[in-house]
């Protein structure tokens, strides 16, 4: 028999039961579907996430906790205010490249209007060095954060919130317990659907937050180098200059691109897990075309027989009930497919969180759905070309 | 047994050529479970020829069915010999025995046995389907088979639309499509009201003559059998009588 006579045989199978074979190949079709769909959501949060860290600046150099690695023990320094000094003079050419910050959440009140927020307590280049300024009033100034003035810059969208339709500026809020007044309003940035919501965020003197959070604690320190080529001479002074207080370990010097690599390393694996996890549904799938060709076999074992006896060889019987299979699987991954695609396009146009379909995903996809369809077909398909014609054609 | 003595339908065969289908001693032993053994057939033995038409007469029990299977090469003999053109049927793979039934085989069941599904065409066209050749060339053999048969008007027909001696005509020229050399027919005219019988049992007779095949009928009726030109009765998995009429 031919292989377009098997496929030809087998698909005619399947029409002829058709609510089944839509109902069997249906899991499939919801497996490669979550797959497609689901693959597509991690990779576009992917892409988001490190596009996010992309817009900080490529010159940049993040000095953080830990040795930096995905899965690092628990050698973490803390960071003092004067190791944000140390660094910056250790640069060899320090013009206020250097910024440090501690973070917190905190309750945000102002005139009834209560909101919770990102506080930022930042040393006064801090906004320079991260690229971003101040639409109104004024900025932090060295002296603020000397003193640790109770003052604030305050992101787009918190300004909107808590003094709807008036100026901000010049106005108190209660941080905690502690009140600050307004000196400035951040340029808006605009919202991604992962990473910071930058425009909410509030803007402190870090000595002040550092009050404020009952810590001496700095979070990380970003240093901007002068030009890409700069950026290895800044490493190495910043590395020399906290290894005389630290450990190697307990501190690392990262670029963007290693912050991108290592952040991207772990959205891989969240993505792999997702589809390892919309892949569990494929193989229940797989299961149920399995279980139906094993019906499809018994029911059919008179049909085995009489092609047996009209010249039937073990691999043509073999062949057509696998290509039925196969058949089930590979539909049901097409169908599966373009409604995964369908509808990453639908999530990407109308919710925050980003889809790309990529092509290893449809690759996959496919792939294993063929593949799933092969393996458990395999063994309904044996038993149907094992049949003995003699018994198989006197079944009722 | 003996040796066909009567001339036949086919041209006269050099006396070093093997017979058609040869049985030589052929036992068949079922095992149902450790120590049961049923004898089915016990040393039956004779040989059927180029165009030769010959009856396996026997009631239900007596090994016809086993008999049947052995000759139409979907099973093996315990013991003894059967051979097709002097090959040794025990010594043929599964594959083998598949390309046999396929070139040399036409068989006609009690049941009919046509796929639902497919029509008359298509049910005749099946045994082309595990040749090589193009669908246009099988369904023009087939279209030859059914006017054969005096079907030329139902071919689009499905089995479920025909009455049972359509059916069965159908069937008929399922086996002949092939050109084989033997057709077994088992128990032709069982589920058959006896005017469509006799018209059924007329069809093959005339395209046994025609096309120079050999026919082999089992059957448990005593009038069916006796239009062979030979008889053989069975019971108890033993030839009782060979007769030639």
């Amino acid at each position: 028999m031919s292989l377009r006579e098997s496929l030809r045989v087998a698909l005619q199978a399947l029409v002829a039961n058709r609510l089944r074979s839509l109902l069997t190949t249906l899991g499939v079709l919801i497996g490669v579907m979550s797959v497609v769909l689901l693959v597509a959501i991690g990779q576009g949060a992917r892409s988001e996430i490190t596009g996010a860290i992309e817009g900080l600046g490529s010159n940049l150099l993040f000095v953080l906790p830990g040795d930096g690695e995905f899965g690092s023990g628990p050698s973490r320094a803390n960071f003092a205010v004067d190791d944000i000094e140390r660094v910056d003079r250790a640069l060899p050419a320090p013009d206020g490249r250097t910024a440090g910050y501690v973070v917190g959440a905190e309750s945000v009140q102002a005139e009834g209007q209560r909101v919770t927020a990102t506080v930022f307590g930042v040393t006064a280049s801090y906004l320079d060095v991260t690229d971003r300024s101040v639409a109104r009033g004024q900025s932090l100034t060295s002296s603020d954060v000397v003193t640790g003035r109770r003052i604030a810059v305050i992101g787009a969208s918190t300004a909107e919130e808590l003094f709807p339709g008036q100026d901000p500026i010049g106005r108190n809020v209660s941080l905690g317990s502690i009140r600050f007044r307004v000196t400035g309003v951040l340029e808006r940035v605009g919202t991604t659907a992962f990473g910071p919501d930058v425009d909410s965020q509030v803007i402190v003197p870090i000595s002040a937050a550092q009050r404020l959070f009952g810590t001496s604690r700095v979070d990380a320190i970003f240093v901007r180098a002068t030009s890409t080529a700069g950026i290895e001479a800044d490493r190495q002074a910043v590395e020399r200059a906290l290894t005389e207080r630290l450990d190697a370990e307990e501190f690392s010097v990262l670029t963007q691109d290693e912050i991108i690599g290592v952040v991207g390393d772990i959205l891989q694996i969240l993505t792999w897990v997702l589809a390892a996890i919309a892949g569990i549904s494929l193989l229940v799938g797989g299961v149920g075309v399995s279980n139906i060709m094993l019906v499809s076999v018994s029911e059919r074992t008179r049909e085995i027989g009489l092609r047996k006896a009209l010249g039937a060889r073990t691999r043509d019987i073999t062949r057509q009930f696998l290509f039925e299979a196969i058949a089930l699987t590979g539909i049901g991954g097409l169908v599966g497919l373009a409604l995964g695609v369908a509808l990453a396009q639908i999530v990407a146009a109308f919710a925050p969180v980003p889809a790309e379909v990529t092509w290893w995903s449809v690759a996959l996809a496919l792939g294993v759905s063929v593949l799933v369809g092969l393996v458990f077909g395999v063994l309904p398909a044996r038993r149907a070309g094992r049949l003995d014609p003699v018994t198989a054609l006197r079944r009722e | 047994m003996s040796v066909s003595e009567r001339p036949s339908a086919a041209p006269p065969t050099p006396a070093e050529q093997p017979s058609l289908l040869e049985a030589r001693d052929v036992t068949r032993v079922y095992r149902l479970g450790k120590d049961i053994e049923v004898h089915a057939l016990r040393g039956v033995s004779f040989e059927v020829d180029r165009g030769d038409h010959v009856a396996i007469m026997g009631s239900s029990g007596s090994g016809k069915s086993t008999l049947l299977n052995l000759l139409g090469a979907l099973d093996r003999p315990t013991s003894g010999e059967v051979r097709y053109d002097g090959q040794e049927v025990r010594e043929l793979s599964d594959t083998a025995l598949a390309e046999l039934r396929n070139q040399r085989i036409g068989f006609v069941f009690q049941s009919f046995q046509l796929l639902p599904r497919l029509t008359a065409l298509d049910n005749v066209a099946l045994p082309l389907v595990y040749r090589p050749g193009t669908p246009r060339d099988r369904r023009a053999r087939a279209r030859e088979a059914l006017a054969q048969v005096g079907l030329a008007d139902r071919m689009e027909h499905r089995p479920g639309e025909l009455s049972g001696g359509q059916q069965q005509r159908v069937a008929l020229a399922r086996a002949v499509v092939t050109e084989p050399a033997l057709v077994l027919a088992d128990e032709p005219t069982g589920n058959l009201d006896s005017v469509t019988g006799e018209e059924i049992m007329a069809l093959l007779e005339s395209l046994h003559t025609e096309q120079g095949t050999a026919l082999v009928v089992i059957t448990h009726e005593r009038e069916i059998a006796e239009r062979a030109d030979r008889l053989i009765e069975l019971r108890d998995g033993a030839i009782v009588s060979s007769a030639t009429s």
